[in-house]
């Protein structure tokens, strides 16, 4: 789960649709360190995060470490109600290799032992989302892309994930984060607001015909 | 590829999963044909063979918008592809997952079912053949046309007049193997193309759903 590598970015564009939302951007994080990714609603910290995680094509530029290094929470929790908590991590740990040992730490990470039989549609939206962050450990990746991850917890479990992102950066992980809460993490700030790309009209709406369906 | 395939499974016979919803159909069309064409057995041993495979096609079409739409709305879809399993194999997992829920159960009940329908006795294993066959194609070509289709609301309609067309030949091919089962003629040509409509949907459809999932991703 160790990367001695950075994570260095550089000169990235990032597409949203079909508009181009950012680009030049570049920044380097070092393992055992955090990076958090501060921008209004709309300035593209989401579309960054899946630029990363390689869900959007970036529009040029290069990123250091390839995609399997890197493991990306997205908003959404990405549990299947109708299974209980220990099916939903368990079929995350098998899909990332990590194992029964895996949900063992993550389960223990994020307190969710008293939860592990309960169906995901029974939790409330707090508890969903601490099944959602034990996800990150099982992926054993050393890169975390996380996207407004302390939504619907509350002060302690924010606490209790700040101790957990703590434990990943002194491992030598490395994280990023979009959030608005000051997780009390020893990190740089990255306004993201300066990559804005200055035109946010379509790039060339003939090129691709059927874009306007696909949409 | 195991984890995610005994997850689709899992899901599917749990409460409000697809597992049944097939299958009831199927029941519901081969009880209603003879009720409303009329029950004399001139009459339906000659369709026979096309509306069980009718119905079988409709049944296998019921349950694919739910194949990526689910895992698309509540965000695991996103995860999926970020995983170390390579998104072909994801199509080719979902695929099977679809064929064990749908097209193996329809094959099973279809022999019980067609004696409602009076085919012919000697049909039964062409039929069931034939849908052994044949089924898994409906599955994968049915993956294909999900994946094109999962990013829109209300992508069903568009998913059917989709795959629909492609189901033709399938159609063609395995009604015709039933019914020449049922007259006592040869069956190996039908047999041969519905095999080789099969294989190539396996082989070449799971690159064709993970190119669109890519581009239904962004």
């Amino acid at each position: 789960m160790e990367t001695t590598l950075p994570l260095t970015v550089q000169g990235l564009g990032c597409r949203r649709g079909q508009s181009l939302v950012l680009r030049d951007v570049s920044f380097s994080v070092t393992p055992g360190h955090a990076l958090i990714l501060r921008g209004p609603n709309g300035a593209g910290k989401t579309t960054l995060l899946r630029t990363l995680a390689g869900l959007t094509p970036s529009q040029g530029g290069t990123i250091s470490l390839p995609f399997d290094a890197i493991a990306y929470g997205a908003h959404a929790d990405g549990l299947k109600l109708q299974l209980t908590v220990r099916e939903n991590l368990s079929f995350w740990a098998s899909a990332f290799g990590s194992g029964t040992s895996g949900v063992e730490q993550a389960t223990a990470t994020f307190d969710l032992a008293p939860l592990l039989d309960r169906r995901a549609a029974d939790l409330s939206a707090g508890q969903r989302r601490r099944a959602g962050l034990a996800r990150m450990v099982l992926t054993d990746r050393p890169v975390w892309l996380l996207d407004e991850p302390t939504v619907s917890l509350d002060t302690q479990r924010v606490d209790a994930f700040a101790a957990t992102m703590r434990a990943h950066l002194a491992a030598g992980g490395i994280a990023l984060l979009a959030t608005h809460i000051d997780l009390g993490l020893d990190a740089k700030t990255l306004d993201i607001a300066q990559f804005a790309a200055a035109t946010r009209a379509p790039t060339d709406p003939v090129t691709d015909p059927f874009a306007e369906a696909v949409e | 590829m195991r984890a995610l395939l005994l997850r689709d499974l899992r899901l599917a016979i749990r409460a409000g999963g697809g597992f049944g919803l097939g299958l009831a159909f199927f029941l519901i069309l081969a009880t209603l044909v003879p009720l409303g064409v009329g029950p004399q057995p001139d009459r339906l041993a000659p369709i026979a063979p096309g509306i069980l495979w009718l119905g079988a096609l409709l049944a296998c079409l019921l349950s694919l918008d739910r194949l990526f739409a689910l895992d698309a709305e509540d965000g695991s879809l996103d995860l999926i592809a970020t995983a170390p399993l390579p998104l072909e194999a994801v199509c080719t997992t979902k695929a099977l997952a679809h064929w064990i829920t749908t097209g193996l159960p329809l094959t099973l009940a279809a022999p019980a079912l067609s004696l409602l329908l009076f085919l012919p006795v000697q049909a039964l294993p062409w039929l069931t053949l034939s849908l052994l066959i044949g089924t898994p194609a409906l599955s994968w070509i049915g993956t294909f046309g999900a994946a094109l289709t999962v990013g829109l609301k209300r992508g069903s309609l568009l998913l059917s007049l989709l795959v629909l067309p492609l189901y033709i030949p399938t159609l063609v091919f395995g009604a015709e193997i039933t019914r020449r089962g049922a007259e006592g003629l040869s069956t190996a040509t039908p047999l041969a193309l519905l095999g080789a409509i099969t294989l190539g949907s396996i082989a070449a459809l799971p690159f064709a759903a993970a190119a669109a999932l890519r581009i239904n991703l962004r």
